[in-house]
């Protein structure tokens, strides 16, 4: 029978320490819906939405109030764009078509973000998959809720390099396509190396291919009550220190497994995979910095950062494959500067630098997240920038990520304000030493060997 | 049986148990286990109960017992079984 002090300190997690259920995201084939003609496209992929995705809202709602958790997202992701508007998308103006569709699907069903306005161009890039990419700017700047990813590499397929120099400037035109609200376009735009196929959260978001007609995937937070467990192994060793870790992990992903599996059951939609992760928010005591922060370092970006990180991201999955069978998506710790109050501080204090998360970034279980850049960075830099980081996922066999913000108009010092979950952000600086010559070569770079498994 | 848990967290005061007790007998809920403490100086109870023969739904349920805590001037949970035994037991 259970007893008054562990029903206290679920409790306690869920009120105090900001435990949630990040998000519910439904996974959508949207394979079917494939025609020769722009129109019909949408029409089918508006009518598909809106039939699975019709309750989600409302399932999501009663297992909040039946188990007295807060599930912050319902969300949607879709096959990757680029292989539905194929045979259909003539022009960049078509697919922002479709990604107005899918906008006006998302507010139908009333879920605050989906993602898989997509293309996988992980070795090349099919003119139907350029084309997505070069609509981004107009497609990002006239949506709300809509996010896209690129996923430009792969440990089987190497680099591809002409895909990485086109994304730094249309990382650009983003930016400058909505410069007005401090080029926010960015923050629903990743760069990938290694997508999952199954990922969650935002805004890397999308249903694989090799995933069923639809599926239920659930990402679990909680920084919040990793921080509060840690301050129990204020002065004890590294032993005592992960197995709090560890089974703070356990807890969380425990919760996170029972609201899958209830909303899987209500929605009649099977069940993916819980992706735990320690996702913060700009809300104070919600911060992964302050976790680092509490293993023992005077503030976040110092030495032993790497380290310390590597140690949590590694305990976190430990806890969460105990706790669930179907642990997948990207499991770990998120660092997004911008959404991370700790972070912040250090990112303005200076002790936090691109070049040090950059090395955080492989031990952690994505990239450079939510950095705020000059708006005068070049094409070439941000491209030197996501191949760099594209490079640590191949050769580490991970996922890795970019989300880089080239703010317009403002300069190392000013703020970026993004608002809500997306926070606010220092203009960070960077390195600008000219990579063009060494991104825009053209071509590919070449699988590592230890691609070669077979 | 379905098993919910509901708890009372503040200030203790003549009539909580009796009350919140009144409104479950009411709404056909029957309480298997009464538990209670203090911590961090508030008071804590824990009721074990279970609502299968409940005349509400249990989302209204829990909404009734919240506003009833509204007025005692005490917080009132009340949540489904299985997000505790789950988090607690393998």
């Amino acid at each position: 029978m259970l007893n008054i002090m562990e029903v206290h300190e679920t409790n306690q997690m869920i009120e105090q320490e900001k435990l949630d259920v990040r998000t519910i995201t439904m996974g959508i084939s949207l394979l079917d819906c494939i025609s020769d003609d722009v129109d019909t496209v949408c029409e089918k992929i508006y009518t598909k939405i809106t039939t699975y995705a019709k309750d989600l809202i409302k399932v999501g709602e009663e297992i909040e109030r039946d188990y007295g958790i807060p599930i912050v997202n319902k969300r949607i992701s879709v096959t990757p764009i680029s292989l539905i508007g194929a045979s259909a998308c003539r022009t960049t103006d078509d697919y922002v078509k479709i990604c107005q569709t899918l906008d006006s699907a998302a507010k139908t069903v009333g879920v605050n973000f989906l993602g898989g306005f997509s293309a996988l161009v992980s070795k090349g890039m099919t003119p139907s998959e350029e084309l997505l990419i070069r609509s981004l700017p107009k497609a990002l700047s006239s949506t709300d809720f809509v996010c896209a990813s690129v996923n430009v590499g792969s440990t089987r397929t190497g680099l591809d390099m002409d895909a990485i120099a086109l994304m730094g400037s249309v990382i650009r035109e983003v930016s400058e396509a909505t410069a007005d609200t401090d080029s926010l376009g960015n923050a629903k735009l990743v760069v990938f190396c290694n997508a999952p196929d199954d990922n969650p959260f935002m805004a890397g978001a999308f249903h694989g291919v090799t995933e069923g007609d639809a599926v239920i995937n659930v990402g679990v937070s909680g920084p919040g009550v990793v921080s509060r467990a840690l301050d129990e192994a204020k002065g004890k060793d590294f032993e005592f220190l992960c197995e709090t870790i560890k089974r703070t992990a356990f807890k969380i992903t425990r919760v996170g497994q029972l609201v899958a599996q209830e909303a899987s059951a209500r929605l009649g939609i099977p069940f993916g995979i819980i992706d735990l992760s320690l996702a913060p928010t700009p809300a104070v005591g919600d911060s992964v910095g302050e976790i680092l922060e509490k293993i023992g370092l005077s503030q976040v970006g110092g030495p032993g950062t790497t380290a310390a990180l590597a140690m949590l991201n590694d305990q976190v999955k430990k806890g969460g494959i105990m706790a669930s069978s179907y642990v997948g998506g990207l499991s770990g710790a998120f660092i997004p500067v911008s959404e991370d109050k700790n972070m912040i501080d250090a990112a303005v204090s200076g002790n936090l630098t691109i070049e040090k998360l950059e090395a955080m970034t492989c031990v952690c279980s994505v990239g450079l997240d939510m950095i705020a850049i000059p708006g005068d960075t070049s094409a070439a830099t941000i491209s030197g920038i996501i191949a760099d980081e594209a490079a640590i996922g191949m050769i580490n066999q991970k996922t890795t990520a970019v989300r880089v913000i080239p703010v317009i108009g403002k300069k190392v010092g000013d703020m970026a304000e993004f608002g809500g979950l997306l926070g606010r952000a220092p203009i960070m600086p960077v390195n600008t030493s000219d990579c063009s010559e060494f991104v825009y070569r053209g071509g590919h770079i070449p699988a590592p060997v230890h691609s070669f498994k077979n | 049986m379905n098993k919910a848990i509901i708890t009372v967290v503040g200030q203790d005061t003549v009539g909580i148990i009796a009350r919140v007790c009144t409104h479950l007998s009411n709404s056909h809920v029957n309480v298997l286990d009464i538990s209670q403490t203090i911590i961090d100086g508030f008071f804590n109870m824990m009721m074990i109960v279970d609502y299968s023969d409940s005349t509400v739904p249990f989302a209204d349920l829990a909404e009734q017992l919240a506003t009833l805590g509204d007025e005692i001037g005490v917080n009132v949970r009340c949540q489904r079984e299985e997000i505790f035994t789950k988090m607690h037991r393998i």
